[in-house]
């Protein structure tokens, strides 16, 4: 089965991150990636190709102490 | 008052605010504001998925918030448990956030949340190298702090009891050593103060800056109380400057003796 472990909930295949961050509404979002554990700078997310399993986590700055 | 100076950044308040369990996002920014604080913390999480408006994804609308306010953020590593998790949320930070400075919290056990000094030493040491300005949640404990400095960090940040319960100074003895030991550093007590007279201790006992959240997102005006700690903070300091007298055994009249009259 060809699926994204995506902050925790399952989703469709996309073809790399930045199309994932499109198709979720985030593509101009204050958000950061990680790709299976590993930071994925902005700049790397067009050349970020996702396989399926993947686990991406994708961030925002919020309440903390 | 003298001015702190962190990581070569000159900051005008001592009082370093958190952002985390306040009732309204409103008290939030009217805690911040009436604090006077420069920096607050922050954390990295989960943003909601899906198609919805700006301001309905909680961390764009806090992210517009921090702006709105104006202040500098210090953000955390709060939750990490391995130097990896921790080192890639530093990332993840510098990116969303445009500053190399990171709280680095590494947690080794989940129910004190009592740093893991071994994790926190090896992810400081890498993140120095990667360009960051390390703030670590450290214990008072002297030999973790010795090799923190050595690894590159330049503020300590040592607990004062477990982050979030309010015990206070629970190791007087321990922060005094620590503040004698590293004169020159700047020294940050973050986490377990509970009033501000303890945060007014501290300072008075020499720390450079203290760094809370519950103590005042959970009291029951927190407004009222960031006030109170901002003023508790700064008495502190400018106790520490005018050095305090020294404890005597006894009592000792401050009237003086000479002069008094004779009526018995």
């Amino acid at each position: 089965m060809t699926i994204l472990h995506v902050n925790g909930e399952t989703r469709p295949l996309s073809p790399t991150l930045t199309e994932l961050l499109k198709e979720l509404g985030l593509g101009d979002a204050v958000v950061a990636t990680a790709l299976n554990g590993h930071f994925v700078a902005a700049d790397d997310r067009d050349v970020a190709t996702l396989r399926s399993g993947d686990a991406i986590e994708i961030l925002a700055p919020l309440q903390g102490g | 008052m003298s001015q702190l100076s962190l990581y070569q950044e000159t900051v005008q308040s001592r009082f370093l605010l958190g952002t985390a369990r306040y009732p309204s996002p409103a008290s939030l920014e009217k805690a911040v504001k009436i604090s006077d604080c420069d920096i607050v913390t922050v954390s990295l999480r989960r943003e909601k998925l899906g198609f919805s408006h700006h301001n309905e994804r909680p961390g764009q609308s806090f992210w517009s918030l921090i702006q709105k306010i104006g202040v500098r953020v210090l953000p955390n590593t709060a939750g990490c448990f391995s130097v990896q998790e921790a080192v890639t949320t530093a990332h993840m930070a510098r990116e969303l956030m445009g500053t190399s400075w990171i709280k680095l919290e590494v947690i080794g056990d989940e129910h004190s949340l009592h740093p893991d000094v071994f994790g926190l030493v090896e992810a400081a040491r890498i993140l120095t190298e990667d360009g960051f300005s390390v703030f670590p949640y450290t214990t008072t404990d002297l030999g973790v702090a010795e090799r923190l400095l050595q690894v590159g960090c330049q503020v300590l940040m040592p607990w004062a009891s477990p982050i979030g319960s309010g015990q206070g100074l629970s190791d007087v003895a321990a922060l005094e050593a620590m503040r004698a030991s590293f004169p020159n550093v700047p020294l940050i007590v973050d986490a377990g103060i509970g009033r501000p007279s303890q945060a007014a201790e501290a300072m008075e006992m020499g720390f450079d800056a203290v760094l809370l959240n519950t103590a005042v997102a959970r009291a029951g005006n927190p407004i009222q109380m960031a006030l109170a700690f901002s003023k508790a903070i700064e008495a502190g300091h400018l106790a520490y400057q005018a050095d305090c007298m020294e404890p005597y055994k006894g009592g000792m009249a401050s009237s003086p003796i000479i002069g008094k009259a004779c009526l018995g």
